[in-house]
């Protein structure tokens, strides 16, 4: 192979360089072909949110958005570990309730046991990973079917939240640190800060990876695309941060109460790791492979079983995230945790993102987006005044729509051959 | 082409319990030349590849690859000799694009990151070498190929990592007529790269179009292996139903090979 002489007659220099008018085309008839990925999520968001703010102004206020992060926050940390294993065509029913457990602990390490926050913290990931692991190990090594096993985790894990709860006492989480994650917000400044540096960052690595792209005479974005997109981010960043820096208490004399909540970072950088590990690692291939074909991924040499594990003990690692988000914005740990709808509301935030249920499609981005969309129905419907009856009706119909969607991208995808 | 083989297997034998699927087996792939590997379903082909490749010990025999003996005990051992096989199907991820389909497993990286471009780069020129160009995008999910395409990728993915002996397991069966030639056009051209090309099919037409050699399994044994310049269709069908053709293939009673040991005056392997 002369690599100089090919090169020239490659097929990657054969198809015309992109331009901004080619590249929107594309995408339009990938949308038509099936490859519809989030839209349907950011246009129910974008629905959604002009419905309620029209029907209830007091939705679109600053106080009600910092809200909706607050009240979504928990149900989308599991929700981006649930991606991990519905990349698998798997599912995990335990993830709502393990979070329960994981919460448990850490109430009972930081309140009950008097140990500092970081030390309840790391007890409460580290029983995420342990019961993930467990999980793991029974759906790869011995081969029960994921949905048993965490059936099975559902039933046991929320006899376990009951037993570590002394049968149904709730435990308060008073620890500053463990309370200020959901209940306390960043100083504008640093607000601005942090939302400079992602954008700077995320420029950076567009920006980069378009000059090392075109110096090796690869196929590239237009610039005009990687201008929009950096620009995109840096709108939507700057919005977000400029809303939720107003003043929105009622009363400012007693207290002042504006920023970016603390947990919007924290799930805004989990983001970031995670989607930086299923997109730019072999870890992360290796995922979409087994999700694609497990069996020409273990024809390539590739440990099927690691991965399948691996992926429960994200998931249950990732609950533990959310269970101690929850607790902090509760300031307590009750039995129910993590329990009723935590776990429907996360698959649905997944699946409604556009992650399939099938496996082999999905990003840790949709989780946050499909969190978004069932944070707006749970909290704009509450602020109409609707009942909890309503309130599940309309989440379980919104999520059956969103599956009705995959199901259907699918078999067109199927019959245009584009995914 | 050249006179001595690249891989050589001189008295493969290999049951399935009291089954004996491969007899006393002998086999030679050559540099540069594609080899058909032909037989009746249940002759043997298939465990004969799986032996090659290491998925299944052997009871008996020798491995010669390039001049020295060798042992194959694992998939493992087969490809870091060089010997790929490209499956029918199985093989690709529908998820991925061309280019992740192709390093699965095996990816550049630079530290903890996946280097695409070199990938990319890499995967445009091994398609380049084999004057591949029906293929769009290197970027474009394998799912939206053909079927000829998708053979395509899969044999460039074999090609890659410099293999020397590439093992195509009925990579035409289920193509299109225009398709067949696409991928017979590729594989003819692996051998005019120097590779030793094992093809193992069912379809005449193919055979005849793309080898130089032809080995004929017939009950788990090698009943003849030669050129194919030198034998006609009618007689290679012959071969494969019936394990002999004029003084081609077993001697003595056809039917009887089925049953008990192997007759003595057989000539196993008969290169002509």
């Amino acid at each position: 192979m002369t690599a100089t002489a090919v090169k020239k007659e490659g097929p990657a220099s054969v198809t015309p360089a992109p331009t901004v008018g080619s590249h929107v085309s594309n995408y339009w008839r990938r949308v038509r072909g099936g490859d519809i990925g989030a839209l349907p999520a950011v246009i129910m968001l974008l629905v959604l949110a002009v419905g309620f703010s029209i029907a209830r102004p007091s939705f679109f206020t600053a106080g009600n958005l910092a809200n909706l992060f607050t009240q979504g926050a928990a149900v989308t940390l599991i929700a981006m570990g649930l991606v991990f294993v519905l990349l698998l065509g798997e599912i995990d029913l335990s993830a709502g309730f393990a979070s329960g457990v994981c919460a448990a602990i850490l109430a009972n390490v930081v309140t009950v046991l008097g140990y500092p926050w970081y030390v309840a913290v790391l007890a409460a990931v580290v029983t995420g990973v342990v019961i993930g692991t467990v999980l793991g190990l029974l759906v790869a090594k011995v081969g029960i079917p994921s949905f048993v096993v965490t059936l099975a985790g559902f039933l046991a894990f929320q006899g376990v939240v009951l037993t570590l709860m002394d049968e149904g006492a709730n435990i308060a989480v008073r620890d500053d640190v463990l309370v200020a994650i959901a209940n306390r917000n960043l100083s504008p400044v640093l607000g601005w800060t942090l939302a400079a540096l992602a954008v700077g960052g995320y420029a950076a690595v567009q920006l980069l990876r378009h000059r090392n792209r075109s110096a090796r005479g690869l196929l590239t974005d237009p610039i005009a695309v990687v201008a929009a997109r950096i620009g995109g981010l840096a709108v939507i960043l700057g919005v977000a941060v400029y809303v939720l820096n107003l003043e929105r208490s009622r009363n400012v004399l007693v207290v002042s109460l504006k920023g970016v909540p603390i947990v919007v970072p924290i799930i805004a950088l989990l983001l970031v790791v995670w989607t930086f590990v299923l997109q730019r690692t072999s870890y992360g291939r290796h995922i979409y492979a087994v999700g694609g074909n497990a069996e020409a991924a273990r024809r390539a040499g590739i440990n099927v079983d690691k991965i399948r594990i691996s992926v429960f003990v994200i998931c249950s690692g990732m609950a533990a995230i959310g269970g101690i988000v929850a607790a902090s914005r509760a300031n307590s740990v009750d039995p129910n945790t993590g329990g009723s709808n935590v776990l429907l509301y996360a698959v649905g935030a997944a699946v409604i993102g556009g992650t399939s249920l099938f496996g082999g499609k999905g990003r840790v981005l949709d989780a946050v987006l499909g969190g978004a969309v069932i944070a707006v129905i749970d909290n704009g419907m509450g602020l109409m005044g609707y009942s909890s009856g309503v309130k599940y009706v309309v989440t379980g119909v919104v999520l059956l729509a969103a599956a009705t969607i995959d199901a259907l991208s699918r078999r067109r995808a199927a019959a245009t051959g584009v995914r | 082409m050249s006179a001595t083989p690249l891989l050589e297997l001189r008295g493969i034998d290999k049951s399935f319990g009291p089954v004996q699927v491969l007899r006393d087996v002998a086999f030679a792939a050559h540099p540069g030349e594609v080899t058909a590997l032909v037989g009746d379903n249940g002759a043997g082909k298939s465990t004969l590849v799986k032996c090659i490749s290491g998925i299944y010990p052997t009871e008996a025999g020798e491995f010669i690859f390039d001049g020295r003996p060798v042992s194959i005990n694992s998939p493992r051992d087969a490809a870091a000799l060089g010997i790929e096989v490209v499956y029918q199907d199985l093989a690709l991820c529908d998820n991925l694009d061309i280019v992740q389909n192709m390093f699965l497993g095996r990816e550049k990286r630079s530290g903890l990151v996946l280097d695409e471009p070199t990938m990319e780069q890499m995967a445009a020129e091994t398609l380049a070498g084999l004057s591949v160009r029906t293929v769009k995008s290197l970027r474009q999910h394998v799912s939206s190929l053909s079927g000829g395409q998708r053979q395509t990728v899969a044999i460039a993915k074999a090609v890659l990592w410099n293999s020397k002996l590439v093992i195509l397991d009925e990579p035409t069966a289920a193509l299109g007529v225009a398709q067949t030639a696409q991928v017979l056009e590729l594989v003819r051209r692996l051998a005019d790269k120097g590779l030793a090309v094992v093809l193992i099919s069912h379809n005449m037409n193919d055979v005849f179009a793309v080898s130089d050699r032809i080995a004929a399994l017939y009950l788990g044994q090698m009943v003849a292996q030669v050129k194919t310049t030198d034998i006609t269709h009618s007689q290679v069908v012959e071969l494969i139903t019936a394990g002999r053709s004029g003084d081609l293939g077993l001697t003595g009673e056809p039917g009887s090979n089925g049953t008990g040991a192997a007759p003595a005056d057989i000539t196993p392997g008969a290169v002509r």
